[in-house]
């Protein structure tokens, strides 16, 4: 599919040309992500397949501005990462975008009311009202005063979730946000998800190893030894 | 081979954590050093003092001495003898020889029995030579060389006499000491028979001392080195906190490890039986290294040890450190002593650790809030039973004591503190960042906790001992000026030359001050007895701590004797309080005075009473009063004619700034012993910080995938390390002034026998808060920079799994 030029693509949230990653291993350089190119438009959701070490995290870290492509563009709401310093990309993760992690990593020292308001209050969009209903959507709100440690698993990736969706940034990255629950916990914090995405208007970018998963997403692509795999297809 | 194999899996930790390694041994190290080199200084001394008081047989024979004060006359031995008393005669006394004080002991080796001869002096072929003129003067190889060129009879080395001392025939010792024909003691051989007159029927002002295990000496400086050892166990237990750091970490590490040998069939016994040996290994080399690093420390700290014992005490103690193997033994001990303690704690969990326990790779460092309210309630009860001790006890001990739980209930309070203080700010911020920041440091405080309390410790010592330096150096200043008034002190070599002294000096100048004194004893201890001069010196600047609007007249007209605050405080005297002289005469107590860095007790009576009671009293010293700018053209003069040597002239000045030395060498030990505390102390943060930092990213990669720059979390860390140290510091402080004042009025008390009025420095305060702050931005560089410099894909890796 040809890509429009960067500049005309005002209802694209992320666009990536020609992305590519390696990193030094004792053994040499390894390519992880070699000449990516892809879109994502404001409002969609995206899931990122493949097997392990395909550089579906990979790709999610640069989209997020955690890490730099060798080589390529990548552009998110407007603004391109690669011109932008280390502030600049800090501030463009507290501002545009909200990461969802496996590992949940929670802040072990706030309680849960503390990590729920945490980013929203960072990016200046603390609203209560909005906290209050995702509380309850999320069915947190008798466990407010406790820390993460006194949490189920299912709990803190609920909290995790709400903690993004709290700052209702314009892109949502998760990656395997649902891959330390069991299958039933995992349905329903991803349909939760979902819907709370939907409403907040948030684009997605979900990585995931679950066929069953990335069906429930508008897009899927999936990844195979760092290159985008030709069978890719919309799921909607 | 299934223990080998564990140990291989147990020790490859230390192969992957270098530095944790290094933390644990330099820990270990710097503690036993610490320790055993002030344990070497004492021994190196205490073994001077028992060859001092092994040198006459002091700790076997009996001994006889004047009860008066006045030497043992001739007559009096001529007596014993002629009644069959087999006693020897010994004339001793100290001869300054430039800046050397040289104690001259005289015997006579033909009278005097084998346990009281040295076993080398005066042997076989050099008894004629040791006999006639000139003699041989005796002394150890030490002194020997310091003293060559000196005019002396001819020397003779020998290793068996402690160092200052020097020992001749009777005859010459009294010409060297310019004491012809006196006696200062008769030693008692033994086995006496029973038919014998009694001594006190024969000579009726001599008394008989049993023997004395231990000499003057060794009871003297007790407390002085009572002192270095509180301080360097002090340095020890502030080591320790680095050892019980480490070792907690590494075993909480190594949890994981634990689990899977147990679970591949590791008996509990056994992993800790390897656990143990490995600590035991550990030990042992940094025990050895310990003990040489405790060499240096002591052989450095020595010469001023031995210049302190010496300027306060009279003891000669060599400059140079002697490898005893004892010492290596007990450093050796102390070291596995504190290992194990620092370990006990670690071993027992792991003793104790169910098999299928969880892993919670950060327990050690949570400490829960039943943790800190037993923390609480131990520091609680450790204060009030340091009050009630304060309170009711007494002796040295008990004023270490006090101290000892003064320093351990303000180490055991402060996490609690900080703990409160921390939550308060957690509730008073409102900015996200500002709530994170509070939250987050409560959380590391149970892994910085140790440190921060070493550094307490060593905050705490060095204000205390600051502030009691400080205090001591003020108030003996100014003691110094009112005892020191007179402008220039002359001794006379002789008595006809003192007689010619007195009479050159009338109409020459506005006042002469005999300075006479007699030594004796009052309930079988040593005192000193000084003649007073019914002079306006002494009424206007005398330092009276106790008075009465007659005290001067008192003791004027002989109705009265002042005695020093040791003395007052030993034997509970006041004021109208009577007191046994020796000599057996009684007198009324008119007045205290302070008398700083005296050991001895000392009274001082009217200058007629002085002549009259003890008319044989050596009256050689003077203070001269004249105005001061004639002092340098008067000094000349007399040396002039009357031919002294210039350390028989010495003017105001020069007594004060050699007082002023001694005293400032007094404390250069404690001072240097303060600064290697806060230098462990510093040390110990520094571990707990690159030990933390190592496990940071993951509480720190979050923050900063929500958006915050690396540099600015480089900035919360560093701010974090300087809010706890301030707090610290700031705790600190009280602790200090606490410390200081158990000092000043129990242990200096106890001690020395003189209190001290507390005065506060604060500009003292401000220099050390530089410096600890200085210490903790230093210990906190390695592990920013380290931060700083993190790469992103390291960061990642948090959220990655891979860690």
């Amino acid at each position: 599919m040809p890509l429009p030029p960067l500049s005309d693509r005002t209802e694209t949230l992320v666009v990536l040309q020609g992305v590519s990653k390696s990193y030094g291993t004792a053994e040499g350089p390894l390519m992880v992500l070699q000449a990516i190119d892809l879109t994502l438009d404001a409002g969609q959701s995206l899931a990122l397949t493949g097997e392990s070490g395909s550089g579906k995290s990979t790709l999610l870290h640069l989209v997020a501005g955690l890490d730099h492509p060798d080589d390529g563009r990548i552009m998110v709401d407007g603004q391109e990462i690669g011109g932008l310093d280390d502030k600049g990309r800090a501030s463009l993760r507290r501002s545009t975008v909200g990461l969802v992690f496996q590992q949940f990593n929670l802040i072990p020292s706030l309680t849960v009311a503390a990590n729920l308001a945490f980013h929203a209050r960072l990016a200046g969009r603390f609203d209560a009202a909005w906290q209050r209903q995702l509380t309850e959507r999320l069915g947190l709100d008798h466990l407010l005063a406790r820390y993460p440690e006194q949490l189920s698993g299912g709990q803190q990736q609920r909290v995790a979730i709400g903690r993004t969706l709290a700052a209702r940034p314009k892109l949502v990255l998760a990656d395997e946000p649902t891959g330390n629950l069991d299958e039933a916990t995992g349905d329903a914090v991803m349909a939760l998800m979902l819907s709370l995405v939907a409403e907040t208007g948030s684009s997605l970018l979900m990585v995931t190893h679950s066929d069953r998963l990335a069906r429930r997403l508008d897009r899927r692509i999936h990844l195979r030894s760092g290159c985008i795999d030709a069978t890719t297809v919309p799921t909607a | 081979m299934m223990r080998r194999t564990a140990m291989a899996a147990l020790l490859s930790h230390w192969r992957r954590r270098p530095m944790q390694l290094v933390m644990l041994l330099l820990g270990l190290s710097l503690a036993t050093a610490l320790w055993s080199g002030v344990q070497a200084i004492n021994a190196e001394a205490r073994a001077s003092y028992d060859r001092a008081a092994a040198t006459l047989g002091q700790d076997r024979l009996d001994r006889i001495v004047s009860g008066t004060g006045a030497p043992i006359t001739q007559s009096d031995y001529i007596a014993l003898r002629r009644a069959g008393w087999l006693v020897s005669p010994v004339v001793d006394g100290t001869l300054r020889l430039g800046q050397t004080r040289l104690n001259i002991i005289g015997i006579d080796p033909l009278t005097m029995p084998t346990e009281g001869l040295n076993a080398d002096v005066a042997r076989d072929g050099d008894l004629a030579a040791f006999l006639t003129p000139p003699g041989l003067l005796y002394l150890s190889p030490e002194t020997a060389d310091k003293l060559s060129g000196s005019a002396l009879p001819p020397v003779k080395r020998t290793s068996s006499l402690p160092a200052g001392i020097g020992m001749t025939d009777i005859g010459v010792a009294q010409q060297l000491l310019g004491k012809p024909g006196e006696i200062s003691q008769l030693i008692v051989a033994p086995g006496q028979r029973r038919d014998l007159r009694a001594i006190g029927e024969i000579a009726p002002t001599l008394v008989v001392k049993a023997p004395d295990a231990r000499g003057d000496l060794a009871r003297l400086t007790d407390s002085f080195h009572l002192n270095l050892t509180a301080f360097g166990f002090l340095a020890f237990a502030v080591g320790l906190f680095i050892v019980y750091s480490a070792i907690g970490l590494a075993f909480e590490q190594r949890r994981a490890t634990f689990r899977t040998l147990r679970s591949l069939g590791l008996p509990a016994s056994t992993l800790t039986g390897l656990l143990l040996a490995e600590l035991v290994g550990f030990a042992i080399v940094a025990g050895v290294a310990g003990v040489l690093l405790g060499y240096l420390v002591g052989s450095i700290l020595l010469p001023g040890v031995a210049a302190t014992l010496q300027g306060l005490y009279g003891a000669s103690v060599p400059g140079t450190l002697s490898l005893r193997p004892q010492w290596w033994a007990s450093g050796l001990a102390i070291a596995l002593f504190g290992t194990l303690a620092a370990a006990a704690q670690s071993l027992w969990r792991v003793w104790r650790m169910p098999l299928l326990a969880p892993a919670q790779p950060r327990a050690w460092a949570r400490a829960s809030e039943s943790g800190l309210r037993l923390q609480a309630a131990a520091a609680a009860t450790l204060f009030a039973a340091t009050i009630a001790l304060a309170g009711f006890g007494s002796g040295l001990v008990v004023g270490f004591s006090v101290l000892g739980g003064l320093l351990l209930g303000a180490a055991l309070l402060l996490p609690v503190l900080l703990a409160l203080f921390l939550a308060l700010m957690q509730w008073l911020a409102r900015h996200p960042i500002a709530q994170w920041f509070w939250a987050d440091t409560r959380q590391q405080l149970p892994g910085l906790s140790l440190a921060l309390m070493a550094l307490l410790l060593a905050l705490s010592a060095n204000i205390g001992v600051g502030t009691m330096v400080s205090s001591f150096r003020l108030t003996f200043t100014g003691w110094l000026d009112q005892r020191l008034a007179a402008e220039l002190y002359v001794t006379a070599r002789s008595e006809p030359e003192a007689a010619a002294l007195r009479g050159w000096l009338k109409g020459r100048v506005d006042a002469v001050l005999p300075i006479w004194s007699v030594s004796g004893d009052i309930a079988d201890a040593p005192v000193e007895i000084y003649g007073v001069a019914d002079d306006p010196t002494y009424r206007e600047n005398w330092p009276l701590l106790a008075r009465t609007p007659e005290t001067w007249d008192r003791v004027a007209n002989g109705a009265g004797a002042l005695v020093n605050e040791q003395l007052s405080r030993r034997d509970g005297l006041e004021i109208g309080d009577s007191l046994m002289l020796p000599g057996g005469w009684t007198t009324t107590i008119a007045g205290v005075y302070s008398d700083y860095g005296n050991p001895l007790p000392q009274v001082m009576i009217g200058l007629d009473a002085l002549t009259t009671h003890y008319p044989d009293v050596a009256r050689l010293r003077y203070g001269i009063r004249l105005p001061p700018e004639n002092v340098a053209a008067f000094s000349e003069a007399l040396r002039a004619r009357f031919d002294l040597p210039p350390e028989n002239i010495v003017d105001q000045g020069s007594l004060k700034r050699r007082s002023l030395a001694v005293f400032e060498q007094t404390f250069s030990v404690t001072a240097a012993l303060n600064v290697l505390t806060l230098g462990v102390a510093g040390l110990a943060m520094f571990a707990s910080l690159m030990t933390l930092s190592t496990m940071r990213l993951p509480q720190l990669a979050p923050i900063w995938a929500m958006g915050l720059t690396r540099r600015q979390l480089v900035v919360l860390e560093l701010a974090r390390t300087l809010v706890l140290a301030v707090i610290t510091l700031i705790a600190a402080l009280p602790v200090g002034l606490g410390l200081a004042w158990v000092l000043l009025s129990v242990v200096n008390v106890e001690a020395f026998g003189w209190q001290l009025p507390m005065h506060v420095f604060p500009a003292d305060w401000v220099r050390l808060a530089i410096l600890a702050l200085g210490a903790s931005l230093l210990s906190a560089l390695i592990p920013l920079r380290q931060l700083a410099a993190t790469a992103p894909s390291d960061l990642l890796k948090v959220f990655a799994n891979e860690r």
